[in-house]
């Protein structure tokens, strides 16, 4: 009998052990599950300012847990995602966008890799055309100072196997 | 022609892997949002003062230094010293005293000594947010209109100073009609 609690007890205590582990654990009430949902992904979208490599979302920062504040309450205030994402940018810049925005300064970071993948494409172009043009390797014919020179080097080469 | 085509893509990756080491080096911290724009509207609490209030507009009227500080912040304790001697030369400093316990702030400043003119005490970080600050200690640079010319991210010392505030701050002056 002794040994069925101290099984039980054992168990009991596994589960009471096994939190589950999620990042950044807040206990807000939502309206509805769409404003929970936007509250989600917004922090999902929202780099913390502080910890470069964690949302705000993830992250268990201060900084981070006072910014999901703020998401919260301009949900609760009835704002939309984009008000909300143009306070963040107006305050921490561009760095809080995981995803940076289209203009300017960004536009080589959304063009580039297609300009890249172009420039493979014209190379690879450019090398089948050539080599096609080419066509297959031509044997060109020796010159006669080359052919006297080859049986110089065979000579040689005849000279010395029979010797050793 | 067809030999330099043919080191082309090694110079490309010799190009890029400099431009990436370089940057493993730089400086981590992200320009301000708020630089040319008005000191964010505020009414907070002046440490140590009961009940009295300190807003924006009190920031306006002379060129002044915002440092955000903390004593749960060790940079804070480094930097110190080194406004301590500002203050002695005349800078006008204002402290910011972020999410802090306000008898540890004030305990502080009786220790170690009170550079700042003015101390106001955000309590819950949202003036903070409206700053943009990342953490503590940041210092920010506001002209006489009030209005953010600079922000500084960590530990303000003589280097610092001197190659970055002090230019700005002779620019400042030339904007105004003239050196004072």
């Amino acid at each position: 009998m002794r040994w069925l609690s101290s099984f039980l007890s054992a168990v009991a205590l596994t589960f009471m052990v096994a939190v589950p582990s999620q990042a950044a654990i807040d206990t807000w009430t939502f309206e509805n599950p769409e404003q929970q949902e936007r509250y989600y992904t917004l922090g999902k979208e929202l780099r913390c300012p502080k910890c470069d490599g964690q949302s705000i979302g993830d992250s268990n920062a201060p900084i981070a847990n006072d910014l999901r504040g703020v998401i919260y309450e301009k949900l609760q205030a009835g704002q939309t995602d984009e008000q909300i994402v143009d306070f963040m940018v107006d305050r921490y810049g561009e760095f809080v966008l995981y995803k940076p925005r289209m203009e300017g300064k960004t536009l080589w970071l959304w063009l580039g890799p297609f300009l890249f993948v172009l420039i493979g494409f014209v190379v690879l172009l450019v090398v089948i055309r050539r080599s096609r043009s080419t066509g297959p390797a031509v044997v060109t014919e020796l010159s006669d100072e080359e052919r006297e020179r080859l049986n110089q080097l065979l000579g040689k080469e005849h000279g010395r196997s029979k010797e050793s | 022609m067809k030999r330099l085509l043919m080191v082309l893509p090694l110079i490309l990756v010799l190009a890029l892997g400099a431009l990436f080491y370089g940057s493993l080096g730089r400086d981590e911290s992200i320009p301000s949002a708020l630089i040319s724009k008005p000191f964010p509207a505020f009414e907070l609490p002046v440490l140590g003062q009961d009940g009295e209030m300190m807003t924006e507009k009190d920031l306006q009227g002379q060129i002044s230094l915002v440092n955000v500080w903390a004593t749960w912040c060790p940079t804070c304790y480094v930097e110190h010293p080194y406004f301590m001697e500002l203050g002695k030369q005349g800078v006008v400093i204002f402290g910011m005293n972020y999410k802090d316990d306000e008898a540890k702030a004030e305990k502080w400043l009786a220790d170690l000594g009170d550079p700042y003119t003015t101390t106001f005490v955000d309590k819950v970080g949202r003036l903070g947010i409206d700053l943009g600050v990342r953490g503590a200690p940041e210092t920010f640079l506001v002209d006489d209109k009030g209005v953010i010319r600079y922000k500084h991210e960590g530990e303000l010392n003589e280097r610092v100073w001197k190659n970055t505030f002090q230019p700005l701050l002779a620019e400042l002056k030339v904007e105004h009609g003239g050196g004072q």
